[in-house]
């Protein structure tokens, strides 16, 4: 009985470390494009937003599926949201955009327009880290 | 008087192992189940002020260097210009970049150089990345090597 019961213990430490619970700003329906550059950030980031976009061109945002054009309205409030707890945050906010591989580049640049229409000026357009091909092994 | 207690002192006392080992399983089916291999994920950093808000722009910052990618129907490349000259592909792409940039260790223009994509509406997002990608930066024995760090975009262009 002991052995097993130590090696249940030991698979249930190991799920639970890896278990994940961030899931809130990763939806599943984006299918992100990949590159090889993209690294995981050193530190969070200052109060992030995430917008995805899908590849019908609607936009989600925490949780509400709108067009691109409402954004305006939801990111108003979080705007003032964010000047009421503090002045400085609000230009420093980071617009994390999640892009599905499909979407027309030219409604990322609508979404970037209509953020910066209300005052957001940092980005992050984020992708799926890939591994180098040629060279996969050697990374440290 | 004799207290008998003949019988009970070899009863052992055991931990009740069934309805612990219940609960463990629960949880471990539990954490089975929750488990999901997701792929990390990096972003691009974009700093774009509003048009409005910049004002005069500074005489001595280099302008930016205008990189065009023209779509085709379906939404891939048709044609990249670097600066108004036809490239082929992104690896020359990156080439004509490094070039610029001088990707050589110590001071160069690596600060100082920034890029402005100019993209057709109906572009698709993937070889934006993978174009973002050539510009700003390889790997290279594992290491990566950085390129142009200040990215930006045009404003939309009008939907044929």
């Amino acid at each position: 009985m002991t052995p097993m019961i130590d090696m249940v213990f030991q698979l249930i430490a190991f799920f639970m470390v890896l278990v994940n619970f961030t899931e809130a700003d990763q939806n599943q329906r984006i299918r992100l494009p990949s590159s090889e550059l993209a690294k995981p950030p050193d530190a969070p980031l200052d109060s992030p937003i995430t917008i995805h976009l899908t590849s019908k061109g609607t936009a989600i945002m925490g949780p509400n599926e709108v067009p691109i054009q409402d954004l305006t309205r939801l990111l108003t409030v979080e705007y003032q949201v964010l000047v009421r707890k503090s002045e400085g945050l609000a230009s420093q906010a980071t617009i994390i955009i999640r892009g599905d591989l499909d979407a027309q580049f030219g409604l990322i640049q609508e979404i970037m327009q209509i953020c910066q229409n209300v005052g957001f000026e940092k980005f992050a357009l984020r992708a799926k880290q890939q591994e180098a091909l040629s060279r996969g092994i050697s990374r440290t | 008087m004799k207290i008998r207690n003949t019988g009970r002192d070899e009863e052992t006392i055991g931990l009740q192992m069934t309805s612990m080992i219940d609960i463990v399983f629960l949880l471990l089916v539990f954490f089975v189940m929750t488990f999901k291999i997701i792929a990390p994920e990096g972003d691009f950093n974009v700093k774009m002020p509003a048009q409005a808000a910049q004002g005069t722009p500074d005489p001595t910052a280099m302008p930016p260097i205008k990189i065009r990618i023209t779509a085709a129907e379906n939404g891939r490349v048709a044609g990249i210009k670097f600066a108004d000259v036809p490239v082929s592909n992104l690896a020359e792409l990156r080439t004509k970049v490094r070039e610029v940039v001088g990707d050589h260790p110590g001071p160069g223009s690596l600060e100082s150089t920034e890029i402005e994509f100019d993209c057709d509406y109906n572009l698709r997002y993937e070889y934006v990345i993978q174009a973002m990608t050539a510009v700003s930066g390889y790997v290279q024995d594992g290491q990566v090597v950085k390129l142009v760090e200040k990215i930006k975009f045009t404003p939309p262009r009008k939907q044929l």
